[in-house]
């Protein structure tokens, strides 16, 4: 359908809208036209996506915009471009070719390298080696005189190619680039890092425009005329947070030592060999010429860690300028992380009393410690280092060393000797936490003229623009007309037995407690079809209560049911279990899947239609409170923006509560029930903190049941949505039709 | 069969403690003949081996007498050999004899029907049927041994019964169980430290379709370097070690055995069926994907994980392994399905079959082009809203047959008729046009019925009422209880012998109609045959007619009726078909060729 929101067309795929879709691209809409960031809250499973995907599209129809969408993970990337698809095959098929645009999502090599021998490696940074060791200029240029020398043969074609490799209008998933890739025998990777500054929709991670050593290289070029929209971003403070934390552990000290005794081996030898090299890199830095410069596509590398505009544009120190001093420094740094990291208390500073202890103790000033990361890029280079995976530790180093001297405000520095849950084991840590999420999103803030940061999950809504400190055009969240009562939350406080369930810590592992929980669960695997989702606190709970259930001879009863998948810390194990999950729910047998809030599944998964028909929350997912770095956090939360620990903490539980069981619903016609199988969700203060859309349909009755009370309401759920399901809603109007939103318009213009 | 007869010298002995009686003992296919050497005695046996019912005999054993039972309904004989090779061979000519009285040796008789060679297999299936079925075998040996029909006639009509059972085994698999079986608790008796583990067929199954690496080892393994016994042994200690979860331990262990680290270590085959996997799955739930795009992922980079991860030194890397891991790779399994259609309790078979058929998988895995296109397909449908657009056609679900053959063998019928009469008809059809049609069809029978009805209203009305009318009259005699009927209020002894000939005379007119028209002299006897047994009946029935008292002989004529009518009806087409014969002989008096 196409229809008017005031002096654009808007082309949406379908022959119905959703009034909230409406109404979320009419607010969109107004953003755009304002030039300003916007922040907008709509529930789960009314489209999200789409609405916002054929608002910028059809609004770049007649004013030209840059979509840059960022998705958290790459299966969700999939899920955009997918969508994507829909929505262009239509447009074309409205206006015209004059519709077509390039559309692409970008990854690592890892995920859109094509030559076998690379892309076999087990990891990404063995697969970024290998692909340096084919493709830096150097190994080339040795491969012009010595035939024996291996290349990449994609992107020699790629660079022969020149300007003619490009790639023709349409939308490409990374599985078409590397089809693309295939059969023009082009590097899709470099094919598509090529064509990112002329798609004019992007999709890509989080991370190429937060992290700044990722985003200097990739985004740099993008021009301010573009819309940046995160998806899912009520995580988004955390991602900021991450991006600019490092930590250091034995493992690291161990490792950079290992890489400066390599790196001197190398500089004695080019002294014997090539003086004439390590010269000209000393020439260079005399002159302060910046690294990335001009180099070969093929040589690029992490950029600096610190944002662009904190970097100084000046010369390298010269007392770093000479190879072997630069590697003397690091000896002394690293040597110095070593002592700190002998310790057995917990130490906290601030970066500033930090940088001033390493100066008087090791003689390095805040300037070389900034300079560290470029330093050693640049004398990688010259050394002509491809296996980049073997020095992961010494970029560590010099990424700690340089965010140490650039930063002075919102960091700590914090020195663990073992983790506080295990004193007897030790293993000292030092971290470098970055507390401010508004530091890594601001370059973005500033450069573009609009964000967009959506989510199912924003509340309390006020709160995002202080964490980020931008000042939205508008903020909304909107609430779900519904159809039918399709979804069910339920509050679960007491198990079969009417004794309180509670993750709580004194209740944790009390075994009535996991009894309760798995009669909970072994009642609902009966009444429930298809897939149930159960979400715990964390793995070492969902292990321990795991077991329990299999002594206690409940998780044999479970099995009887329905089939068990469970996420592990390994990412293959737990995809392959999801694939099998589906498979289970597809083939009727059903199956249920236990996972842990804050885990990956969590994160991105959804679990719509049959193959979620009921989430179970086994706890509240509270962060580990004890924990030197939150408790940090918390602090400098409350000395800047005067944010409460205890707010805090509960508005990030109930948002990770609510982002799994918001995980159940993907359309009006879809149905599904969640339960909050905790005595601290009946509290009107935890409770408030779950989104609208959630609330208005958690009913008085039930706020405190108890199992079986839960059982009898889930089977009556059940029953009333399993009868025929009637779209137009009866009277109420839950679906637009393209004459409704023509009447809506025209109703509009009398007004005015 | 070796032998037509044996002639072994035995005594005969009416008990194991009897001192018993010297003679010779002669054996051929029908009896066994015994005549002791004193002929003044008077223990001469003649019994006919279809009376026997089984055999028995002694244990082998230096000081041991060399004895042979043979039991019978009431009483049995025993007979003492001189040596066991002498009773060896008697024991098996008893055994062939026996054997041959319940299924096969018919062919011994005097059957015009020799030339058939039956399989063992059809053998034993004829038997088992005749074993469940009392019914069954009483009919067979009423006729067959009585000589009416021969076992070649009897089976004929009973093709489908033969049939059926072969197939019904292949009709459906059973699946694998969702329970893991293999977490079973050891049983223990109390007193020691010594635990036993009962390991079922199905249990080793599932251990081998989850562990491949097992199952490699017990190819291996069994029977060259350790026996069966001892392998399972070790599976089950490095069960236990890795249940201690002390992975350092396990590690200690495994290093002094070689044999034992290969259960405690990781299984590397797994692991490379894991890497295949991987590239086939979903991309829209790959997070392994997520894992090489994630640039914070580089060691140290970011906050430190949360969750606590124990801190292993590399060499116990290999000996890693949970629980959790254990319930998903069951589940995937189950998920599967029994992969191979072996029910046998041999190891080694079951071990191999699941080798082979995980090759071919991979085989058919590595050639299959399309799946990528489907996964593509698959992830535009899920990526739209369902609600949103107009409903699309009917979902049609790809018919999927597991053996197509049985397919292809029920439908050659239908396809033969297609092909002779309406070779122009369009055999494509899209889903929607045969949809249309099977609706139009339904319509118009709704409207305006059925034009060509099978039975004539008529002829259904006659035979309606005539059964009625039976029903309401004894309906009157037994007042309103609808659990009772006539039957149940006749003696038990006239019960079940109207309907011991009710089964033989359908028997007996299924042949006698079956025969007809007469064609070959083989038929001609045949029918002669049954029209005697059939005569012999009839008598039967009047008796029971008069036998029964009188305030049920109403009921029971009225039972008896039909049989008697069916009877009369096919001795007079009998009769009429041997007039024309004999209005015919008369032309032709060679008769039959």
């Amino acid at each position: 359908m196409k229809f008017q929101i005031e002096d654009i067309t808007v082309y949406f795929p379908y022959d119905h809208i959703y009034p909230e879709q409406h109404a979320y691209m009419i607010d969109l809409k107004r953003a755009l036209d304002a030039k300003g960031h916007c922040l907008l809250e709509m529930p789960t499973g009314t489209g999200k996506t789409i609405a916002l995907l054929s608002l910028i599209t059809s609004y770049s129809l007649s004013k030209p915009l840059k979509l840059i969408y960022c998705t958290r993970t790459v299966h969700e990337m999939e899920k955009t471009l997918a969508e994507l698809k829909l929505l262009h095959k239509y447009q074309i098929e409205c206006v015209g070719p004059a519709a077509k645009m390039l559309a692409l999502g970008l990854s690592s090599r890892k995920n859109l390298c094509v030559n076998p021998v690379v892309v076999d490696k087990e990891n990404r940074d063995s697969v970024d080696a290998g692909c340096r060791k084919l493709t830096a200029s150097w190994v080339r240029a040795l491969a012009v005189e010595d035939r024996s020398v291996q290349t990449c043969d994609w992107f020699e074609k790629y660079e022969r190619a020149g300007s003619d490799a490009v790639l023709p209008p349409g939308v490409y998933t990374l599985q078409d680039l590397r089809a693309f890739g295939k059969e023009k025998g082009w590097c899709p990777y470099f094919l598509a890092r090529h064509m990112v500054q002329f798609a004019n929709v992007v999709v890509y991670s989080y991370q190429y425009l937060l992290d700044p050593k990722v985003a200097g290289i990739i985004s740099k070029e993008m021009q301010r005329e573009s819309v940046v929209v995160f998806d899912e971003a009520h995580n988004i403070d955390n991602v900021c947070i991450e991006a600019l934390s490092v930590s250091v552990r034995k493992q690291t000290i161990e490792g950079a030592t290992r890489n400066i005794n390599k790196m001197a081996q190398e500089i004695n030898r080019f002294k014997a060999t090539d003086a004439g090299r390590l010269r000209a890199e000393y020439n260079r830095l005399v002159d302060g010429l910046a690294q990335r410069g001009d180099l070969p596509t093929g040589d690029t590398w992490l950029a600096n860690p610190a944002l662009p505009d904190d970097i100084l544009k000046e010369a390298v120190p010269g007392n770093i300028r000479r190879a072997e001093h630069f590697l003397s420094v690091l000896r002394r740094l690293v040597q110095y992380l070593k002592g700190r990291l002998d310790t057995d208390i917990v130490e906290k500073e601030g970066p500033l009393t930090f940088v001033n202890a390493v100066n008087s103790h090791v003689g390095i000033d805040q300037k070389m410690l900034k300079f560290c990361y470029d330093r050693l890029h640049s004398l990688m280079l010259t050394l002509e280092i491809t296996d980049t995976d073997e020095f992961l530790h010494i970029q560590t180093i010099c990424d700690f060393a340089t965010l140490v001297g650039t930063y002075t405000r919102g960091f700590s520095i914090i020195i663990e000797p073992y983790d506080e849950r295990m004193p007897h084991i030790p293993d000292p840590v030092l971290q470098l936490s970055c507390h401010d999420a508004s530091l890594a999103i601001k370059p973005v803030f500033d450069r573009f003229q609009s964000v967009v940061i959506t989510s199912g999950t924003l509340s309390p809504i006020d709160l995002y623009p202080r964490l980020l400190n931008f000042n939205p055009v508008v903020s909304r969240s909107f609430t779900m007309s519904l159809t039918r009562d399709c979804i069910c939350p339920m509050v679960l406080s007491r198990g079969s037995d009417q004794l309180p369930v509670s993750t709580k810590f004194d209740l944790r592992s009390d075994p009535g407690v996991e009894r309760n929980y798995g009669r909970l669960l072994l009642e609902m695997v009966s009444v429930v079809p298809d897939g149930i989702v159960c979400f715990f606190v964390s793995y070492s709970y969902m292990d321990a209560i795991v077991n329990s259930w299999n002594e206690t001879g409940i998780l044999k009863d479970i099995m009887q049911r329905k089939l068990v998948f469970i996420e592990t810390q390994d990412v293959v194990e737990t995809t392959l279990a999801l694939d099998n999950y589906r498979k289970a729910c597809d083939c009727g047998r059903g199956a249920v899947f236990f996972s842990v809030a804050r885990g990956k599944v969590a994160e991105g998964i959804d679990f719509d239609r049959h193959y979620g028909r009921l989430v179970i929350m086994f706890g509240v997912p509270f962060q580990y409170t004890l924990s030197k770095i939150l408790l940090a956090r918390l602090e400098y939360l409350r000395e800047t923006f005067q944010i409460k620990e205890g707010d805090f903490l509960t508005f990030d539980a109930l948002r990770q509560a609510a982002q799994c069981v918001g995980r159940v619903i993907r359309s009006k016609a879809d149905y599904g029930m969640m339960i909050f199988a905790d005595k601290r969700y009946t509290r009107h203060d935890k409770r408030s903190k779950l989104p609208g859309w959630i609330l208005s349909h958690l009913r008085d009755a039930h706020l405190n049941l108890s199992t079986d009370m839960a059982v009898h309401i889930a089977r009556e759920f059940l029953r009333k949505m399993a009868q025929p399901y009637d779209k137009t809603g009866g009277g109420k109007k839950t679906l637009l039709s393209q004459e409704d939103l023509e009447k809506m318009n025209g109703v509009e213009g009398m007004m005015f | 069969m070796t032998d037509a007869q044996v002639v072994k010298r035995a005594k005969y002995k009416s008990s194991v403690k009897d001192p018993g009686v010297r003679g010779i003992l002669k054996m051929t296919r029908e009896r066994f003949v015994f005549q002791p050497n004193d002929p003044s005695l008077s223990v001469k046996l003649n019994v006919e081996f279809r009376l026997i019912k089984g055999h028995k005999s002694s244990k082998e054993g230096a000081n041991r007498p060399a004895l042979l039972n043979l039991t019978q309904d009431q009483g049995n004989y025993i007979f003492e050999f001189e040596n066991f090779s002498d009773r060896e061979i008697c024991r098996d000519f008893v055994a062939k004899a026996i054997a041959g009285e319940v299924g096969g040796p018919t062919s011994e008789k005097s059957v015009p029907h020799k030339d058939e060679q039956l399989s063992s297999a059809e053998m034993e299936r004829r038997i088992k049927l005749l074993q469940e079925d009392s019914e069954l075998q009483k009919l067979h040996k009423q006729f067959v041994i009585g000589g009416v029909l021969s076992e070649t006639e009897f089976w004929a009509t009973r093709k489908k019964l033969l049939d059926v059972n072969a197939s019904r085994k292949a009709k459906q698999r059973v699946g694998l169980k969702s329970e893991m079986i293999f977490n079973v608790k050891p049983s223990s008796d109390g007193q020691s430290n010594r635990v036993t583990f009962n390991l079922t067929p199905e249990m080793i199954h599932q251990i081998f379709a989850e562990k491949p690496a097992v199952r490699q080892a017990y190819i291996n393994f069994v029977p060259n370097k350790m026996t069966e016994k001892d392998f399972w042994t070790k599976y089950w200690r490095a069960q236990y070690l890795h249940s201690t979860k002390n992975i350092v331990a396990a590690a200690a262990e495994a290093a002094e055995d070689e044999e034992l680290a290969v259960f405690l270590r990781q299984d590397a085959i797994l692991a490379s069926e894991t890497r295949q996997k991987i590239r086939k799955v979903d991309p829209t739930l790959d997070m392994e994907a997520d894992e090489g795009d994630d640039y914070t992922h580089i060691p140290g980079h970011g906050l430190a994980n949360e969750d606590i991860k124990d801190e292993l030194e590399a060499q116990y890397e290999p000996y890693k392994r949970s629980f959790l891991q254990d319930i998903n790779r069951h589940a995937a399994v189950v998920l599967e399905g029994r992969t191979i259609d072996v029910e046998t309790g041999d190891t080694r078979t079951v071990a191999e079959a699941l080798a082979s058929s995980k090759r071919v998988e991979l085989a058919k895995e590595a050639s299959d082009g399309n799946s990528h296109q489907d996964r593509i397909d698959r992830m535009i449908r899920m990526a739209e809203i369902e609600d949103l657009q107009a409903p699309r056609d009917p979902p049609v679900a790809p018919l999927c047959i597991k053996d197509p053959r049985d397919y292809f063998d029920s439908q050659q019928v239908n396809a033969m008729n297609q092909l002779s009469g309406l070779r122009q008809m369009k055999s494509r059809l899209s889903a929607s046009e045969a949809y249309g049609s099977l609706r139009a069809h339904i319509s118009e029978i709704g409207t305006a019925g059925f034009s060509d009805p099978i039975v004539r209203p008529e002829v259904a009305f006659q035979v309606f009422n005539s059964l009625t009318q039976n029903i309401s009259s004894s309906k009157y005699q037994l007042g309103k209880n609808p659990h009772e009927s006539i039957f149940d209020t006749l003696p038990s002894f006239t019960k079940e012998e109207l309907l011991l000939h009710w089964t033989s005379i359908q028997e007996l007119l299924k042949h006698f109609w079956s025969s007809y028209p007469i064609t070959t002299s083989y038929l001609y006897t045949k029918v002669s045959r049954l029209r005697d047994a059939m005569s012999q009946i009839y008598p039967k029935l009047q008796e029971i007619k008069e036998s029964v008292q009188s305030d049920s002989r109403h009921q029971v004529s009225l039972l008896v009726q039909p049989m008697l009518q069916a009877l009369d009806a096919a001795f007079a087409h009998y009769e009429l078909d041997q007039q024309k014969r004999s209005a015919k002989s008369g032309e032709k008096p060679n008769g039959y060729g």
